[in-house]
């Protein structure tokens, strides 16, 4: 991707003796020209001013909150933490008492990103450097369902778990009968799941890269594909480990859908994006919870996000498209 | 928090990381293994073959394949177990299933044949759930994808080009029940003798209009919720466009500007060609996101106020009017949709592994 050079000078240097100024210049000029600018600051405020407004409220009392626009905090600064302590510790059940949530969220990820991960990176070198019949039938199909919409897969992955399997009467396998916190193996389940097509596309893309002179010489010495796979291929697959690392980290703490299905809405397992919808649901107007709440929920992945930004950016760019 | 509370939770994710651990811990032992005994047993006919071979001298050699060649079939099992099990029973074997509940009634007990099919285009509520699908699908891709093209443009080497990026590829962080929450905000609504808290509101307020419920109001709440999807998806579109973008070779560029276009054609004619395939898998990407939309209608309107789309509407169908069937054959219909992208993006991923 990196084939651009060095970017010619910007406009602002054109003074300096070179190249005269040509018709080039003129254009580079005529796109740097007041209305460019103008255009992407509006942009960029508007796609910016309802996470900051959101932001700032989180950090209002509440009668202000609900009586006054965020935009007169300004003119009339009170600040408090209380929103924050409340809804995260708060003891009445109406207060949100997301610390508990906040947990399962963390408890559902770690897991839901780990499993597909390591599995994926094995079936992706199976696909991309060994040798045996139906292998691109099979990364074919692979890459097909990341397209199938999660909705398919709902209803009998549920019954799955909660019915077991039964074949004209004969029962193939038992019930799980998960309760409370066993809860959370079911939305691994599922997350691995789902995950694992987007994983594995992701993953050959990078692994099939790999100079295949590498791949031989390890082999005509003697390697065995386990043996090449650990020493060789992991270390060098790192960056796109860590890519569809962070990508799965957003999409499972973002989750809704699976979460609400597979973990149900109780305190033991439900994760913030469950609680949050409640919340917004049912306390519609106390937004002193609803702003410090969604703040909670944002705050982990735009760490993660902000910090990883070129990993992310470079799984992007390898192309996943999530079913 | 009672600690007492967590303490179970944690334990479950010390058993998740454990079981984690045996298990590709042991996959990769086993990996080990199985190798080393295809060697021995190898070794073992090649020591029987050359002990018959000193009676049959002069016999053909054994057919020795190059090391690199060998079919690795059993082996390559082993690597693809874990995913080709969880596939099938995640993803295939489910997906089967759903379709043939889709022909059956809400407990599932009775064959109905084509009935839930009929019943989703003969009622006026789900004939709008799809009608509202279908805006949702035609606009998120159109004004994402624009937004995010003309944004990249416009910032492509400005001085502040990264920050600039960051800021709106930053809801892309953001959970959509978050994004939700944001935007709902946004739209909040109080009646006209007091003062608004919602941003919108407020300006409307300010241009002389009366304060509004937006989201109560169709077919303006559609458009509103169409709106935050938009904020989270031209991030995506704004940040694949711009890597293309900057993987035009300078050359062809340069060329363009020595013949004299103006930048209007160089977007028409340089830019936009050079991009194409950038802004298809921006665009089917963002196409097929926006179909399965649900996290944004449930958090803001909950389908309600004529606001339903087939996703949430297949969730209310399967998993709260217990409507088995109904809900089965939304989601069949969404699969339904997707299945020309399917075909084409195989299509097109055979072209490209041919060459």
């Amino acid at each position: 991707m990196m084939t651009t050079t060095t970017p010619p000078a910007p406009a602002g240097t054109e003074s300096v003796p070179g190249p005269p100024v040509t018709r080039a210049a003129r254009v580079r000029r005529r796109l740097n020209s007041p209305i460019a600018t103008g255009a992407s600051i509006l942009i960029a405020v508007l796609w910016t001013v309802p996470t900051f407004g959101l932001f700032v409220s989180s950090f209002r009392p509440e009668d202000e909150i609900k009586t006054t626009g965020w935009w007169t905090a300004f003119s009339n600064p009170q600040f408090t933490l209380q929103n924050y302590q409340e809804v995260l510790f708060g003891r009445s059940a109406s207060s949100g008492q997301l610390a508990g949530y906040f947990i399962n969220s963390l408890v559902i990820t770690i897991p839901s990103v780990l499993f597909p991960l390591a599995f994926a990176a094995l079936a992706a070198y199976a696909l991309a450097w060994m040798n045996f019949k139906g292998r691109d039938w099979i990364y074919i199909a692979v890459f097909a369902l990341q397209i199938v919409p999660l909705q398919m897969a709902l209803v009998p992955l549920l019954s799955f778990f909660s019915e077991g399997v039964s074949l004209g009467g004969i029962e193939l396998m038992p019930a799980w009968n998960l309760d409370d916190e066993e809860k959370f193996v079911q939305v691994w389940f599922a997350h691995t799941c789902f995950a694992l097509p987007v994983a594995v596309f992701l993953l050959h893309n990078f692994i099939s890269q790999l100079p295949k002179d590498l791949m031989e010489a390890a082999r005509v010495d003697g390697a065995t594909h386990p043996k090449i796979f650990r020493s060789i291929v992991l270390p060098l697959i790192v960056p796109a480990l860590a890519a569809f690392g962070i990508f799965q980290f957003l999409w499972v703490w973002n989750d809704l859908l699976v979460a609400l299905i597979f973990a149900g809405g109780g305190s033991e397992t439900a994760p913030l994006t469950v609680r949050l919808a409640e919340l917004a649901g049912t306390r519609a107007n106390e937004w002193q919870r609803l702003t410090s709440g969604a703040f909670i929920s944002i705050v982990v992945p735009l760490i993660v996000f902000l910090s990883l930004q070129r990993f992310f950016v470079r799984g992007l760019l390898a192309g996943g498209v999530k079913g | 928090m009672e600690f007492a509370d967590e303490a179970p939770k944690l334990l479950m994710l010390l058993y998740g990381l454990i079981a984690f651990a045996v298990v590709v811990g042991g996959l990769l032992v086993l990996l080990d293994v199985v190798p080393n005994w295809f060697a021995r047993r190898r070794e073992a006919a090649l020591v029987a073959a050359s002990a018959e071979g000193s009676a049959v001298a002069a016999g053909p050699r054994p057919r020795r394949r190059s090391v690199v060649n060998r079919p690795e079939g059993v082996l390559a099992l082993f690597f693809l177990l874990p995913t080709l099990l969880l596939l099938a029973i995640g993803l295939v074997v489910p997906a089967v299933r759903t379709t043939v509940l889709s022909f059956m009634d809400g407990g599932s007990d009775n064959w109905v044949g084509l009935a839930n099919y009929k019943w989703m285009f003969a009622q006026d509520e789900i004939l709008g759930i799809l009608t509202n699908t279908l805006i949702w699908v035609v606009l998120v891709p159109l004004v994402a994808t624009t937004i995010g093209l003309v944004y990249a443009v416009l910032v492509d080497r400005a001085r502040f080009e990264s920050a600039a990026k960051a800021l709106i590829f930053m809801p892309m962080a953001i959970s959509f029940v978050g994004a939700s929450i944001i935007w709902k905000f946004v739209y909040a609504y109080r009646s006209g003798e007091y003062d608004q808290i919602g941003l919108l509101n407020q300006v409307w307020v300010m241009v002389g209009g009366e304060p509004q419920q937006w989201l109560n109001n169709p077919p303006l709440n559609t458009l509103l919720l169409i709106v935050i999807m938009i904020w989270i998806q031209a991030g995506f579109a704004m940040v694949v466009l711009s890597a293309a973008i900057k993987a035009i070779p300078n050359d062809v560029v340069e060329a363009a500007r020595l013949d004299g276009v103006n930048p209007w054609q160089m977007f028409w004619q340089i830019t936009l060609p050079s991009i194409r395939p950038a802004l298809i898998v921006v665009v089917v990407t963002v196409s097929i996101a926006t179909l399965k939309v649900f996290d944004i209608v449930r958090t803001t309107t909950n389908g309600n106020f004529d606001t339903g789309v087939i996703a949430n509407e297949m969730y209310n169908q399967a998993f709260r009017f217990g409507q088995t069937g109904q809900g089965s054959a939304l989601a069949v219909f969404l699969f339904v949709l997707v299945i020309p992208i399917v075909i084409y993006q195989v299509r097109s991923l055979r072209k490209q592994r041919e060459v």
